[in-house]
């Protein structure tokens, strides 16, 4: 264990360093997909690898900030953080700059500030604080209304900014109170509505309604665990009704461009000349982007060598599509790499999170490997096609002085609370 | 258990993650290549053609500038079609259906969308261009032919079809590459290399400074400049003469191998497969399947050689010591075998030695010796191995393995080709026909020139070919050291003084030349032809064959004119002035070359396809062409002569 016993190196350096190599990898990697020319002056501010650079220096301070604070400051303090928060996303409906469509920035001087990036660890501080007050059984309903409350002011906050990538990122809390003790149906219920809903989208209402019926049936006479005959029939109907629903939610509720993602996502579109003027529109920048990725093949182009990403083939490379530099330039090899590196972080927060003792820690730790999960599953996962776009970032690699900042906080109250394990008894 | 969800969550993303990117990266990844990259612009910059010349420096070949409008239809941005249809004189059906066609062969390749336009059509459109996206102006250089004649040895070039460009990468729609004769042999030495210049484009197309700064691009290495063995004054003679004929003549000089004229008739004039008319032209030549204009009949056809195959059979039983050249052998007016007759045209009793036997080119005098050679070792089986063996050191019965683009092999029979008709018993009077050069033994128009280069040479020849001289090469050894055949020297001496007596006062006595010792013999072959599915006899073909002058010999010539009856009515006279014209450099027989002019064979040919029932041979008479075109063959037969100063 890399646990010294002074207590200058009591930090969890596992932790640190794969975040550094994060941060240090997509720099490199913003460097390739935002440079101009074949001279490059590094400290070009104006450019978005300079400001980066800016950004990540910045970073070192805050951190040694983070981590000089008293540990106890964050859960005493969570409420107010949270209010904080939540005010200076309020905010935004009066101050806010519209930067494409969203209105999720305040521009002081030349630097603009995203909120919402911050509002996801005041929103886990006080998810943490509020379920490890003594006062709270999640298994109660009021208490857990009182806990969706807590997070979906700020989700819906972000939503009525057009911001609908970081509204999802909030689901992330499931995995949070599911592990604290949320009662089971709500997962069998939220993922059966969404296996529902592909299904319905893809074959049809009908056949949805039809399988969950052949599925409750059969589930009803062969399990031992018997349901109640209301308690199926209650299922069925619910499944009806979300097939049918869900339909109509695609076809009137969705923006035209949204259901025209989730229909490229799952492949309703037939007629190869549309889907070919959907792969120059809309899917253009999933098209580029899949493209550049396979053009890498196993060793890659090598560093600033890709000619897609010198050719800005990919929009928004540098931000919400960095990975398909990495795919372009680094290969099979360099992607793999991203992915074990963000794999191996994940696991790592999410064992420091099961040995807390204190279980506001715990639950913080949790939310902290449950958004950053969220938001390397959506953001690769969409540049790789395996999801329909959803534009948010990739955390620590994606260029952007909010997130990278957002996410140095998250990761450092965690790191904090950790090394102070040791004097929670 | 609740732990769990997160943590399997996390490691199934891994997974996930890691095996659809080995599925975009590994599997489904094409080998990337430069040349497929979209991001990259490939610009080429395509060589001069080589020239041709003929063996005495005439340019036959050279170059024009033609402009191509190519298109990459995944490119194209919404255009005012009115004007640009206009520009390119094409309508709006036309671009629909062109701009269709493209992008079903590629939507991201350049194809040709407009080829061949006129230098004031480009003029025009060139100024307006850059207004059209996803097109441009793609500079070639097409054939400019100096001459209308040897469209079978010249070739053409032409667009690479698929079939080109998956067989070699190099080349990319729209190229053009030989497609037949020398162009075709000798594509790489006259097409260069092309140049390639890399420019890195960005997403909005627009061009962003050369790739890698220019690490890459190449050059364009100009194609070489080429010298043929033909005589072009000679070819546009022997075309001439040709006329109104089908056939080949092939001349070849003996102490070289080099290829002096290469007729095949009918022909083209090959300016009409250049440009925008090619593709129409081309059916039409591709489509005639009677007078077969593509077909080189000189390397193609393949004939039985009738008469001339005579001298073979004389220098094998020579060289076996079956006969000696002196020995005579009477004639009954043909030569009995079995059951059987071959009739001869000598007189009964006429007793013919070697050099009579060809001389009168008597049947039974090859029949005898013929079946001396088989029945030598009493065994006919090995006896036609042996001969065989010796034919093909002359280079018939298999390929010449030359510089021309078409080739045939022939065929020289041995005992395992009649094994499927004579699996057992097998005598040498089965296969009598072969004495005679008919039966079984065929051959093509130069494999018989070359024998007879062979001859000339008493004992080997150099492989024909048609390149003489290429721009800074050497030729091959293949072309420059001689190929030895199986009979001695001196075994050649009564065969050739044979020869020399058919002109003297043999087939071929009416068509002597002044002051040349020519050597030849004539030969008249009966063919057959399926005409509703009833087998048919045809008027004979006229076949000659000839070298001179006897010592030192300068020209050997195989002439194979197709119905034209016996040796020297038609094959001989052409022979005789073709000889003529390369020795002496101007023609003293005009009678014969008057009388080449004014008679045609289609209605010889035309017979075949009358429907009607129609005779052959002595009881047909021949076609005069009418004035006119007489008149235009003889303004012809002037322009040719003025060039002979």
């Amino acid at each position: 264990m890399v646990r010294l016993t002074n207590r200058h190196f009591k930090f969890d350096w596992i932790t640190i360093i794969l975040f550094f190599l994060l941060v240090g990898f997509g720099w490199l990697n913003i460097l390739s997909a935002s440079q101009t020319g074949t001279d490059i002056n590094y400290f070009d501010f104006s450019q978005p690898f300079g400001k980066q650079l800016i950004f990540i220096f910045l970073t070192f301070g805050l951190i040694i900030l983070l981590l000089a604070i008293d540990a106890k400051f964050y859960e005493r303090f969570a409420s107010i953080i949270y209010f904080i928060s939540m005010l200076s996303l309020v905010g935004l409906f009066l101050f806010g700059k519209n930067v494409n469509g969203a209105t999720s920035w305040y521009a002081i001087g030349g630097l603009t500030i995203q909120p919402s990036e911050f509002a996801k660890f005041a929103t886990a501080l006080a998810v943490a604080k509020h379920i490890s007050d003594i006062n709270t059984n999640i298994n109660s309903i009021k208490d857990q209304l009182q806990t969706f409350v807590i997070i979906l002011i700020p989700a819906i906050l972000v939503l009525l900014q057009n911001d609908t990538g970081s509204t999802i990122v909030y689901g992330a809390f499931f995995f949070v109170l599911y592990r604290e003790g949320l009662p089971k149906y709500y997962l069998t219920i939220g993922v059966g509505m969404i296996i529902i809903s592909i299904v319905s989208l893809k074959f049809g209402a009908i056949i949805a309604s039809i399988a969950t019926l052949i599925l409750v049936l059969g589930f009803h006479f062969i399990s031992k665990k018997r349901l109640r005959v209301y308690q199926s029939l209650f299922i069925v109907l619910a499944a009806i009704a979300i097939s049918f629903g869900v339909k109509f939610f695609y076809q009137s509720i969705l923006k035209p461009h949204q259901q025209d993602r989730i229909s490229l996502w799952l492949r309703l579109e037939k007629d190869p000349q549309k889907l070919e003027q959907m792969k120059r529109t809309f899917a253009y920048n999933l098209n580029e982007s899949e493209k550049a990725i396979s053009s890498g093949g196993f060793s890659g182009k090598g560093f600033m060598e890709g000619t897609r990403t010198t050719g800005k083939f990919v929009p928004e490379q540098h931000t919400d599509y960095i990975f398909s530099t990495v795919g372009e330039e680094w290969g099979f090899l360099g992607s793999a790499f991203v992915v074990i590196v963000f794999v191996l972080l994940l696991l790592r927060i999410l064992h420091l999170a099961e040995l807390q003792k204190s279980q506001f820690s715990r639950v913080y730790g949790y939310g902290v490997a449950s958004i950053i999960f969220v938001h390397f599953f959506i953001n690769i996962g969409m540049v790789m096609g395996l999801i329909p776009t959803i534009g948010i970032p990739l955390p620590l690699f994606s260029y952007g002085g909010s997130g990278l900042w957002a996410f140095t906080i998250l990761i450092f109250i965690f790191i904090k609370l950790d090394s102070n394990r040791i004097n929670e008894w | 258990m609740r732990q769990l969800l997160l943590f399997i969550s996390i490691i199934a993303v891994g997974l996930l993650f890691l095996s659809r990117l080995f599925y975009l990266q590994i599997y489904d990844a094409n080998n990337y290549s430069i040349f497929e990259d979209n991001a990259i612009r490939k610009v080429y910059d395509y060589p001069k053609r080589g020239f041709v010349y003929d063996r005495k420096g005439q340019l036959l070949v050279a170059n024009q500038p033609s402009y191509d409008v190519m298109i990459i239809p995944r490119e194209v941005k919404p255009l005012d079609t009115l004007e640009f249809c206009s520009l390119l004189k094409i309508n709006k059906e036309q671009f629909v259906k062109k701009y269709n066609r493209a992008n079903h062969y590629s939507p991201r390749l350049p194809s040709v969308f407009v080829s061949h336009l006129s230098k004031e059509d480009y003029a025009v459109l060139q100024e307006k261009m850059r207004k059209y996206e996803g097109f441009y102006i793609q500079k070639r250089s097409l054939r400019h032919y100096q001459t209308t004649i040897g469209a079978n040895v010249l070739g053409d070039i032409g667009e690479v079809n698929n079939a080109n460009i998956r067989k070699d990468p190099y080349y990319k729609m729209g190229d053009l590459i030989g497609k037949q004769g020398i162009e075709a042999s000798y594509e790489k030495t006259l097409r260069g290399k092309k140049g390639i210049k890399f420019i890195q484009k960005d997403r909005f197309n627009r061009n962003i400074g050369p790739y890698k700064a220019g690490k890459f691009d190449t050059i364009p290495e100009q194609g070489k400049d080429i010298t043929i063995t033909i005589d072009a004054e000679l070819q546009a003679y022997g075309e001439l003469l040709m006329k109104n004929k089908r056939g080949g003549i092939i001349a070849i000089e003996p102490s070289s191998g080099e290829i002096l004229a290469m007729v095949a008739a009918p022909t083209y004039d090959p300016n009409i497969l250049v440009g925008r008319d090619r593709s129409k032209n081309f059916t039409k030549l591709y489509n005639d399947s009677i007078a077969k204009p593509l077909f080189n009949r000189s390397l193609q056809g393949v004939y039985e050689p009738g008469s001339p195959f005579k001298l073979m059979n004389a220098l094998i039983a020579l060289q076996e010591g079956v006969i000696t050249p002196e020995e005579t052998i009477t004639c009954y007016g043909g030569y009995k075998y079995g059951n059987s007759f071959m009739k001869c045209h000598c007189n009964r009793g006429t007793r013919n030695n070697m050099i009579g036997g060809i001389q009168r080119s008597c049947n039974t005098y090859f029949a005898t010796t013929y079946r001396r050679i088989l029945d030598k070792t009493g065994n006919a089986s090995e006896g036609i191995d042996i001969w065989s063996k010796h034919a093909q050191s002359f280079g018939l019965g298999q390929f010449l393995n030359n510089d021309l683009y078409v080739g045939q092999k022939g065929r020289i029979p041995d005992r395992n080709y009649y094994k499927s008709i004579y699996p057992s018993t097998f005598y040498s009077t089965y296969t009598i026909s072969n004495a005679i050069g008919q039966g079984e033994v065929a051959t093509t128009p130069i494999q018989l020139a070359n024998m007879i280069a062979a001859i000339a040479n008493r004992g080997y020849y150099y492989t024909p070919h048609i390149i003489k001289h290429i721009e800074g090469e050497t030729l091959p050894e293949q072309f420059t050291k001689p190929k030895y055949t199986t009979i001695n020297k001196a075994h050649f001496e009564p065969v050739i003084e044979g020869m020399l007596q058919v002109y003297k006062k043999g087939t071929a006595a009416s068509l002597q030349v002044k002051d040349i010792d020519i050597c030849g013999k004539t030969g008249t072959v009966e063919n057959f032809a399926i005409i509703d599915s009833v087998k048919t006899q045809l008027t004979d073909h006229s076949i000659f064959v000839a070298f001179a002058p006897k010592e030192n010999p300068k020209i050997a010539i195989a002439v194979f004119v197709e119905n034209g009856y016996w040796g020297s009515r038609f094959a001989g006279k052409v022979a005789s002035l073709m000889i003529e014209k390369h020795i002496k450099g101007y023609i003293t027989r005009h009678d014969l070359e008057e009388w080449l002019l004014k008679h045609s064979l289609e209605n010889e040919y035309a017979k075949p396809y009358s429907g009607k029932p129609f005779k052959i041979n002595g009881h047909t008479t021949l076609q005069i062409v009418d004035d006119q075109e007489y008149k235009q063959l003889k303004k012809e037969l002037n322009r040719i002569k003025k060039t002979e100063n």
